[in-house]
């Protein structure tokens, strides 16, 4: 394969969506499909624009809602993996639960989290945290279950207590794990927020989107959408940043 | 004699599927290095559980330092085919791992530090490795972290070392290198070594005593007292006497392998 130049490979992605605006421009042109099924690129844009005041009390609504989901997603996730790694029998006790629960789509516990909190910011609070802390238990329990009996050994003879091992060797080693799987439950974490706001909410991205679509406003519709991935990227980036930063042992290879 | 490490007719299972060793009785001195070999699955690892205390035997008892084994033995060290270094440590602060867990020198870890530090430098040297200290496991290679591993296995100056397969995953040449390393610093320290290996001329090269195991359930089937002269050349394993003898130990594991 051709070696590409670093500054270009650092470009290659705006590149693309670049391209994909284009594409997208262009083939809504081409076949002239009307703005009320699919809009246009600049009639999105143009929305985005039109639109900033409310858009931007709406994403900020669902912003600090997936946060907060996100958030205790992590708390109950960190515990949650952490005492199911550390002990074989739990691990096998709840796995399977745990298997089952994430199952279960999310948009099926918003009309029971409505029925217990109403209408607005807790149910969407709840689905992002319920969507959310799957994959951060899966991770850190894994990432403490496999850890090496030889290692364990070497630290149980020098009479290391179960809190040492954890401590000293397990947490340490499963953070790659953890800081991994933060960066697909945060893009989860908005997955839920906006499901949640489209069936049962009058503030935020999804209902914001769901009250256009109502309207035929397909422009604003789309700028909803461009809303949601821009901070769910954004977000995604963060983590990744952080990861290499706090486990750049574990990556090596990848400098 | 007097035992340091004295197992009285030890048969350890670990389930209903029969003895994974069976009837074992052997003393060994302080200071002697003794090394078991056989055919693999004859019970080593379990063997070595048992001595550290990681394991109780079901039959027969073990003693160690004249006392009954009843937990984690923690004057003893600890170092397998794997490395096992900690990924996200430097060398040195590997070799430091153990002297913030095991007593008393957990207690005294931040206030002694430095001195710590000083004795993993030392440790480190002697084995060749004092310009590696600061680099991390990953930088090394293959001999230069099972060299690290031997010194987490030492820092907390323990009575008895353990080694399972310490050199398997290794070539030839760094083989020969660090069965020189280990016997300098045996010969320096002389602790007790318990080592565990397939390797015949490492067997006869490093122990005093060569204990020969069967297939499972592991017995001792011979056990031969190595009296090649110390301190010992690695030349003198390409000459006759320790060529005959590693012909004759060979030849009593093809007997268990194949009856």
């Amino acid at each position: 394969m051709r070696a590409f130049s670093p500054s270009l490979e650092r470009l290659a992605p705006w590149a693309a969506v670049v391209v994909l605006i284009l594409l997208w421009e262009g083939l809504v042109r081409l076949f002239q499909v009307p703005s009320f099924i699919f809009p246009s690129a600049l009639d999105a844009g143009r929305a985005l624009i039109d639109y900033a005041g409310p858009i931007g009390k709406h994403s900020w609504q669902t912003f600090w809602t997936t946060l907060i989901g996100f958030g205790l997603g992590v708390v109950v996730g960190l515990a949650l993996g952490i005492t199911i790694g550390a002990s074989r029998f739990l691990y096998n006790a709840c796995y399977p639960l745990l298997v089952g629960f994430n199952a279960i789509p999310k948009v099926a516990f918003v009309p029971i989290l409505v029925v217990w909190f109403g209408i607005g910011s807790v149910p969407a609070i709840l689905t992002a945290f319920l969507i959310c802390f799957f994959p951060i238990v899966v991770n850190v329990a894994t990432g403490l279950a496999t850890l090496e009996p030889e290692m364990e050994d070497v630290l149980r003879v020098l009479g290391a207590r179960r809190i040492d091992v954890l401590l000293k060797v397990g947490l340490p080693r499963s953070l790659p794990y953890f800081f991994a799987s933060l960066k697909v439950a945060i893009t989860l974490a908005f997955v839920g927020t906006v499901v949640s706001e489209t069936v049962a909410s009058n503030q935020g991205i999804g209902y914001l989107m769901m009250s256009a679509g109502s309207q035929m406003r397909m422009g604003l519709v789309f700028a909803g959408l461009i809303v949601i991935s821009a901070m769910a990227m954004v977000m995604y980036e963060l983590f990744s940043w952080l990861e290499k930063r706090m486990t750049g042992w574990a990556h090596r290879g990848q400098r | 004699m007097t035992a340091f490490v004295e197992f009285d007719a030890v048969s350890h299972a670990y389930d209903g599927s029969g003895n994974a060793i069976e009837g074992i009785d052997l003393k060994i001195r302080e200071g002697e290095f003794v090394a078991f070999v056989g055919p693999s699955g004859c019970g080593k690892s379990t063997f070595m559980k048992l001595c550290t205390g990681l394991q109780f035997p079901t039959q027969g008892a073990v003693r160690v330092a004249g006392e009954g084994v009843a937990g984690p033995l923690k004057i003893s060290g600890m170092a397998f085919q794997n490395a096992n270094l900690l990924p996200w440590r430097t060398t040195l602060d590997n070799v430091l791992l153990p002297l913030e867990i095991v007593q008393p020198y957990r207690q005294q870890f931040r206030k002694r530090r430095e001195e710590f530090v000083g004795w993993a430098r030392d440790l480190l040297e002697t084995v060749g490795l004092a310009d590696y200290a600061d680099k991390y496991p990953w930088q090394l290679s293959g001999g230069m972290q099972q060299r690290a591993s031997i010194c987490r296995a030492l820092i907390h100056r323990p009575q008895l070392l353990m080694l399972d397969e310490p050199f398997g995953a290794l070539d030839a040449f760094t083989r020969e290198e660090l069965w020189c390393v280990l016997r300098d610093l045996w010969q320096a320290q002389r602790f007790t070594v318990i080592l565990v290996t397939h390797d015949l001329r490492e067997a006869a090269f490093l122990a005093d005593t060569v204990y020969v195991m069967s297939r499972r359930p592991g017995r001792v089937v011979e056990r031969r007292e190595i009296d090649l002269p110390r301190p010992r050349p690695l030349e003198a394993t390409y000459e006759k006497p320790f060529i005959e003898l590693v012909q004759d130990l060979r030849s009593q594991i093809g007997d268990i392998r194949s009856s």
